[in-house]
């Protein structure tokens, strides 16, 4: 199949210069008419924040049907109207200039504007032609978990009883779904354990491969409380983070080693007897051969492994050890790796070997990273998940689904596959055409080169955006979505908390709510009757009763109780249940009730480095950035505070590569090469290099990262892969904005 | 007014969100008045947020030919009265603080009134409201103090002035007075570079500081 894709020329995104003259990203800074303070506020909408998995809430003032401002919600418990700058800029998206407006085909290599009926036409018409000649499954379907549940139910369904593909997955595969597939293996249930207010009640708290600081902002109000009652924290990360450097512990670890890491500690916790034997009799399977795998892990192994120093896994094991309280919480950075699930569950079993789990201060969780990354892994568009996170491979799940949307069970489509090797199947000619909302694969997913051949070989790509993101230039039919504040939902926070999105403006000029665009094409389609939905608390009712005995379990959650009770947590199966915050006060949910240890051993990176790649590189966010950055690289202000991705490099490994602070040099990996400023500081490992992901084509560090997914989430490894440094002389360097910019606010005024 | 603002920089995250929310305050609509800075980026994440301290006597009013800055009946240094303003820039000058900045465009300096318009409703400042991690918190000293591990400072000693100010900043450690004297404190950094090294000078020109106006 290489020859569909190797005519070099005729790519789909021909004109380039024109889509970023008429679709951005431009900048923009200002609210609707400006900064003006005489205006007359007609309505104040409380809802949350679009971006990541705290979910803040936020009051919208509304004037003459515009978003022009924010007012803090302080009465939403959870943030008590804090935000961080991407929720203090959020609404500046919806009347920015770059918005898409109306539906656009692609003709001769130009996007031109079309009407919905133009555009409904052609993609059912290109729909059913491809389904006709290669079948049903030549269709993908790839989603996204920043939109609401509503959505993402409605996505998974799409797939299944419209479109009648296997082929769906979401961007959470880029996200959590490791530390998913963990908390499945062990617990039985995918969930954050407990709520954040258990957080100040633990007297230690491991924090693994999260920075706090920069991804959950305002998750640092409950750190810093636990602080002020006089708690500790123990930071595994390999760069001195905000986080780190605030904490009283840190393990610098080299990426890709927690396994030795979280072995070490719970071996020093085995050798000074701080196990809770009673728990691990009473609750929990395994235990033994864990305990056996982490004897080889004497703190001077683990520490020879990961080059954190022994003394500092034994302290951290004595001091979680010994605590009466504690929690485990950790984030992307031990979940995106090859080894990812590994990693997760070499932590929870400290958490099970303790018994620090299931009451108050006593606890464990992953901080879900995308606004509605725990939503959206529930309700039934993960490749293998029908909703409530009931499995698409087990009888009895499929035929409840099947009896609750009257399809006949046969019609319903078996697992698919996850969305790098929904890629691959692109590539090989397996699905030919795509239909993607919220997300943007030329910046997201790993290794863009080979994205890139995936989107150019599409006989058929439709897009579902708000704004023109890189990925969907390469679409042949872009359709105008909306915005979070013009569509009303609920989300998931990543306490396992739902609370709900409120409409407070109409999507501008012809764009729609998008899952009226979903359910046009369902009903042109002819798959209608499966679709017939008139409101979007009619999804939220059919999803409530096809969740209604799975795991994630909404139907006793209306939108009058989250409203009373400032959210719900899931599982909430009845209507006189007001939710369940904490999980495991008395059984997991394995059919036994009990949790399960699983012996990990250390295996690292798929690529470790050798003399030709000797650096470790590794990538992650910035605070200024939501994901692929297709909202925010849009608002001037976050954009002015972190212009473009720098490569941080230690003084120790710049002196030796003479590189100075600030100048540009190229980094290769296998897969391809970038060029980025040098940031030089002592936060980062001598031995490892560090790039924000947020930004595309030449910016891009997922043109270097490693696609190698792990054998069971089926996450990519954007953690670790090994890349070098080349300098590069001025007369080479690509002509990307002027001078280097955004490590204080300070600099980025001097340029001006 | 018996709220006043505490200043946290062991919390500061860096990550500005007052900075953008300083922006929707009513009197100086899009403009922010708080900085947030790097202390040394390439040693460390540490950051330190700077809102006006609100000096019992201000220097910045004490300088200002015009009388154009007032402290209202609150302890609350108020930006320069328009009609009265100068720009002069001795207050942007003079502030032991580096708080004040000119605003060429309107031809005004102007500078953090701790959010008069919310405070006089009994609302928060916009920076105190979002702030993350407690960084910058308003509320009363009793409110404030005795829930934190670091101590309430009010004094500054630049040299021979002595500086007691309404806004404190929480510091680990239990000094009545934060003494600050510049002499030779950056000498340490001058003249690190390697012979030899190339210089980075030719691509990367350096423009007029203009950092104090926007």
């Amino acid at each position: 199949m290489a020859n569909r894709y190797s005519l070099k020329n005729m790519s789909k995104v021909q004109n380039l210069d024109k889509i970023l003259e008429e679709f951005g990203p431009h900048l923009h800074d200002a609210p609707y008419e400006g900064w003006r303070s005489d205006r007359v506020i007609d309505k104040v909408v409380p809802t949350h924040c679009p971006y990541c998995g705290v979910q803040c809430g936020m009051n919208l003032l509304v004037s003459k049907g515009h978003l022009v401002g924010f007012e803090p919600r302080y009465d939403f418990p959870v943030n008590e109207g804090r935000l961080c700058p991407k929720g203090v800029t959020a609404y500046l998206q919806t009347h920015h200039p770059d918005r898409l407006t109306h539906p656009l085909i692609k003709r001769n290599g130009n996007f031109e504007r079309a009407s919905w009926d133009e555009a409904f036409d052609l993609i059912v018409r290109k729909f059913s032609e491809l389904q006709d000649k290669y079948g049903k499954d030549s269709i993908g379907v790839y989603s996204g978990s920043s939109l609401t549940t509503e959505k993402t139910y409605l996505m998974g369904k799409f797939a299944r009883a419209g479109l009648g593909t296997r082929y769906v997955d979401y961007n959470g595969r880029l996200c959590m779904v490791s530390a998913a597939a963990g908390n499945n293996k062990a617990f039985g249930i995918d969930r954050a354990a407990n709520p954040w207010t258990d957080i100040p009640l633990a007297e230690v708290l491991i924090i693994a491969g999260a920075n706090c600081a920069e991804t959950f902002p305002v998750l640092n109000k409950f750190l810093w409380q636990q602080r002020d009652n006089g708690g500790v924290w123990i930071v595994i990360d390999p760069r001195e983070t905000a986080t780190a450097r605030q904490g009283d512990l840190h393990l610098q670890l080299k990426p890709g080693t927690d396994v030795a890491v979280a072995n070490g500690i719970l071996h020093v916790i085995v050798k000074e007897g701080l196990v809770d034997e009673s728990f691990i009799a009473a609750r929990t399977n395994g235990w033994e051969d864990t305990k056996a795998a982490v004897e080889r892990y004497t703190p001077d192994v683990a520490s020879q492994i990961s080059g954190v120093p022994a003394e500092k896994i034994v302290q951290a094991g004595l001091l979680y050890g010994r605590a009466k309280t504690g929690m485990i919480m950790h984030a992307r950075g031990i979940e995106h790796h090859t080894n990812g699930v590994n990693n997760v569950l070499s932590y929870i079993n400290i958490v099970l070997a303790t018994g620090k789990i299931g009451s108050p201060g006593r606890g464990y969780g992953t901080i879900t990273g995308q606004g509605n990354g725990q939503g959206g892994r529930e309700m039934g568009q993960k490749a293998d998940q029908l909703p409530g996170q009931r499995s698409i491979t087990n009888p009895e799940h499929r035929k409840y689904v099947c009896d609750v949307w009257g399809l006949p069970e046969e019609e319903l489509p078996q697992a698919g596959v996850s969305v790098v090797e929904m890629f691959q199947k692109m590539r090989e000619g397996e699905i030919r055409g795509l239909l993607s909302i919220c997300n943007n694969v030329m910046v997201s997913l790993p290794d863009t080169n080979d994205v890139r051949r995936s989107l150019e070989g599409l006989d058929f790509y439709v897009c579902i955006d708000f704004f023109m993101s890189e990925g969907s230039r390469y679409a042949d039919v872009v359709l105008p979505g909306s915005a979070w504040s013009e569509d009303e939902g609920v989300t998931c926070n990543s306490e396992g908390r739902v609370v709900r999105i409120n409409k407070a403006n109409e999507p501008p000029g012809e764009a729609r709510e998008d899952w009226r665009i979903i359910q046009e094409i369902a009903e042109r389609m002819d798959r209608g009757k499966y679709f017939g939905f008139s409101n979007v608390g009619e999804i939220f009712d059919e999803m409530r009763v096809a969740s209604k005995g799975g795991n994630a379990d909404y139907y006793g959650i209306t939108y009058d109780k989250i409203n009373r009770q400032n959210g719900v947590f899931w599982p909430c199966p009845s209507d006189d249940s007001k939710g369940t915050p904490r999980l495991f006060e008395d059984r997991f949910y394995h059919p036994d009730g009990k949790a399960k240890f699983h012996a990990v051993e250390y295996v690292g990176a798929d690529e470790k480095p050798d003399d030709e790649f000797p650096i470790i590189l590794t990538s992650g966010r910035v605070v200024y950035q939501y994901l692929s950055g297709n909202q925010t690289r849009r608002i001037g202000f976050l954009v002015q505070q972190c212009p473009e991705p720098y490569v941080e490099i230690h003084p120790e490994l710049a002196a030796k590569l003479k590189i100075n602070d600030g100048e540009r040099v190229k980094v290769v990996s296998r897969r391809g090469e970038g060029v980025f400023p040098a940031l030089i500081v002592r936060t980062i490992r001598p031995d490892t290099i560090f790039i924000p992901y947020h930004w595309g084509e030449q910016l891009a560090v997922n043109q270097l990262t490693n696609p190698k997914l792990d054998p069971i989430s089926k996450i990519p490894e954007f953690k670790a892969c090994a890349a070098r440094i080349e300098k590069i002389h001025g007369r080479e360097l690509p002509i990307l904005g002027k001078g280097r910019k955004g490590t204080s606010l300070s600099e980025v005024q001097k340029g001006k | 007014m018996q709220e006043t603002m505490f200043i946290d920089p062991q919390r500061c995250i860096g990550c500005r969100s007052c900075v953008a929310a300083c922006r929707e305050c009513s009197t100086h609509k899009g403009y922010s008045m708080i900085f947030v800075d790097y202390i040394d980026r390439a040693e460390t994440t540490a950051t330190m947020p700077t809102v006006c301290m609100h000096c019992k006597e201000p220097t910045c009013a004490l300088v200002c030919p015009a009388d154009a800055i007032k402290m209202n009946e609150d302890g609350v240094v108020m930006s320069a009265l328009k009609p009265r303003c100068l720009d002069c820039r001795n207050c942007v000058n003079a502030c032991p603080f580096g708080v004040p900045k000119y605003n060429s465009a309107m031809h005004l300096q102007m500078k953090c009134d701790m959010c008069y318009d919310r405070t006089s409703e009994g609302l928060k400042p916009m920076c105190a409201s979002v702030c993350p991690t407690g960084a910058i918190s308003f509320g009363t000293y009793e409110q404030i103090v005795p829930l934190r591990r670091t101590k309430p400072v009010n004094a500054h000693v630049f040299g021979n002035q002595r500086v007691e100010t309404k806004v404190y900043l929480m510091l680990p450690t239990d000094e009545k007075e934060v003494v600050v004297d510049g002499c030779g404190v950056f000498e340490g950094h001058v003249g690190l570079a390697e012979p030899g090294n190339e210089s980075w000078i030719d691509t990367q020109v350096e423009e007029t500081d203009s950092s104090n106006e926007f």
